[in-house]
């Protein structure tokens, strides 16, 4: 199979928008993915032909549902290489890491530590302060390289017999730098710690095989992997998912209630309190399925040489800098760079004016931002429906911001 | 357009840098961060008999914000905790959350008024005068 980027952009409705008489050049997904036909046609289906609640009906729209919703969660597990119960829906990818947090943090001890990095997202540090704060847990941070990359170099130091987490990104939202799992995994297994990582900016970018990178936990959302949003994931381990306690209680969640005593329901129910985000977990393993369809050796190539187009035409800017990997070798298609003399939020603003949709700021990224004593960046985060026009359009923008506002 | 936004007038108050800096000794100084982009201002005011005699301003931030912090810091002197109440009407006014005319040199921000996401980085400045000044 080839890649005919044409082909995947006229499944997006929104890429044909023309807003203010330019056409749209969204290259801002690391935010919010668009999303597809068949997304949005099942998500339709679902509201126009199968809605009502689900597990507990008798009904027949009840029956519809409850299997759509169920589909849904293979249609995830089947992308992320595991089983259905393993899959837990949640609110969004910062509520999963939120549940472990909560859940799987009940389980650990005073003293105990966690071992984050330096360019973790916001979601993936506040949770476990709160863990702190309410527990007595620890944290370590592994410094990031002056090219954005966590500094595996450190695990040895870092990694202790009290170590009993480790939760990382496994592409980061700023630099695009993709962990070496390998490393992490056996760092982890030599103290017997669990390993987490977010996979926010990596699901969008294909099926994974989490059994085969040996980790305890992945998260990732809905609507950057262009699915709707309101939903996020949460696979673990079984044994782990049965060992937690519930994060939030109410209906769906329970064995028995009574005033004396509840028990719990079976994973991932137990994690799935009160009516779930249904529709959108529908969409979501429609997205899942969209998303296995592609030839990824052939899309990866071709986000890759957007991400080389980017970086090339930055070069040749006076005053870009990139933060992050310098090629291609360890990074998925996020670049985040700096204009010498103008700010990002200008930058971007700039940018708005030639259709041109990027993120920039601290991206939820404050301790990375400190680290290189920066206001923020501006952020390019390709998907597959990109091409070579947003691209063009994009260093058209960075070339007038540069020439107009320094 | 968007890049309308950014006329002469709003980039030439940023390139003025009036009162960027430090006070050597100042009476009061409070520092505001827009926790949803990360821009930082820092104020230094000496105020003699409850009016500024001096004003300096540290700005971590964009071109808006800037071009703020100099106007603010042109027009400040002399004025007391109620003048600045009277300017921020007037920053205000230019971006749209109150109806009237703005004066100069506030009326360069209304490129501001469309801009929805963009009006805190005209108030950043403000805000952190009057905590100094409370």
């Amino acid at each position: 199979m080839t890649f005919d980027v044409a082909a995947v952009r006229r499944q997006f409705p929104i890429l044909s928008e023309i807003i203010d008489g330019r056409p749209v050049h969204y290259l801002d997904n690391g935010a919010s993915a668009q999303t597809p036909l068949a997304v949005i046609d099942a998500v339709r289906a679902y509201e126009t032909t199968s809605r009502a609640n689900v597990l507990r009906g008798v009904h027949r729209l009840a029956e519809r549902a409850t299997e759509l919703y169920e589909n849904a969660r293979a249609d995830v597990a089947k992308f992320l290489g595991v089983e259905p119960m393993e899959i837990v829906f949640t609110g969004g990818c910062t509520a999963a890491i939120n549940l472990v947090a909560y859940s799987y943090g009940q389980l650990l001890e005073p003293g105990d530590r966690i071992l984050l990095s330096e360019l973790e997202h916001h979601s993936n540090i506040v949770p476990w302060q709160l863990l702190r704060q309410r527990s007595g847990v620890e944290l370590d941070m592994i410094p990031v390289t002056t090219d954005g990359q966590i500094d595996l170099g450190l695990l040895t130091k870092l990694v202790t017999p009290k170590t009993k987490l480790i939760s990382l990104a496994h592409v980061s939202n700023v630099t695009g730098a993709l962990l070496d799992v390998r490393k992490v995994v056996e760092a982890a297994k030599s103290v017997g710690a669990r390993v987490m990582l977010d996979g926010a900016q990596r699901a969008p970018h294909g099926p994974i095989d989490l059994r085969a990178l040996g980790i305890d936990f992945y998260v990732f959302a809905g609507h950057k992997a262009y699915g709707p949003n309101g939903v996020g994931v949460l696979w673990a381990k079984p044994e782990l998912l049965e060992a937690m306690p519930p994060f939030h209680g109410g209906g769906s969640m329970i064995g028995r209630v009574t005033f004396a005593e509840t028990t719990w329901a079976p994973p991932p129910r137990r994690f799935e309190a009160g009516t779930p985000p249904i529709g959108p977990a529908i969409g979501l393993g429609t997205a899942c399925t969209w998303m296995a369809a592609l030839d990824w050796t052939a899309t990866h190539d071709h986000e890759m040489g957007l991400v080389q187009r980017v970086l090339d035409g930055l070069q040749k800017i006076d005053g870009t800098q990139i933060l992050g990997p310098a090629g291609l070798q360890n990074r998925y298609p996020v670049v985040s760079f700096m204009l010498d003399g103008v700010h990002p939020h200008d930058v971007a603003q700039t940018l708005d004016a030639f259709g041109v949709a990027v993120r920039a700021g601290h991206h939820c990224a404050q301790p990375l931002m400190d680290r290189f004593d920066l206001d923020g960046t501006t952020r390019v985060s390709i998907a597959p429906y990109n091409d070579n026009g947003d691209i063009d359009a994009l260093l058209t923008g960075v070339r007038h911001a540069a020439n107009t506002l320094r | 357009m968007s890049d309308e936004l950014y006329q002469a007038r709003i980039v030439a108050l940023a390139k003025s840098k009036t009162g960027a800096g430090k006070l050597a000794a100042p009476t009061k100084s409070a520092r505001r961060d827009n926790p949803l982009c990360g821009d930082r201002v820092t104020i230094d005011v000496r105020v003699d008999d409850g009016r500024i005699a001096e004003i300096a301003h540290q700005v971590r931030g964009c071109l808006l914000c800037q071009a703020s912090a100099a106007a603010l810091a042109g027009a400040a002197v002399g004025r007391d905790a109620a003048g600045i109440a009277e300017l921020r009407h007037d920053a205000e006014r230019a971006i749209g959350r109150e109806t009237g005319k703005a004066n100069d040199p506030f009326d360069a921000f209304e490129p501001v008024a469309n801009h929805k996401s963009r009006h805190e980085c005209v108030l950043l400045p403000f805000e952190a005068l009057t905590d100094a000044l409370s």
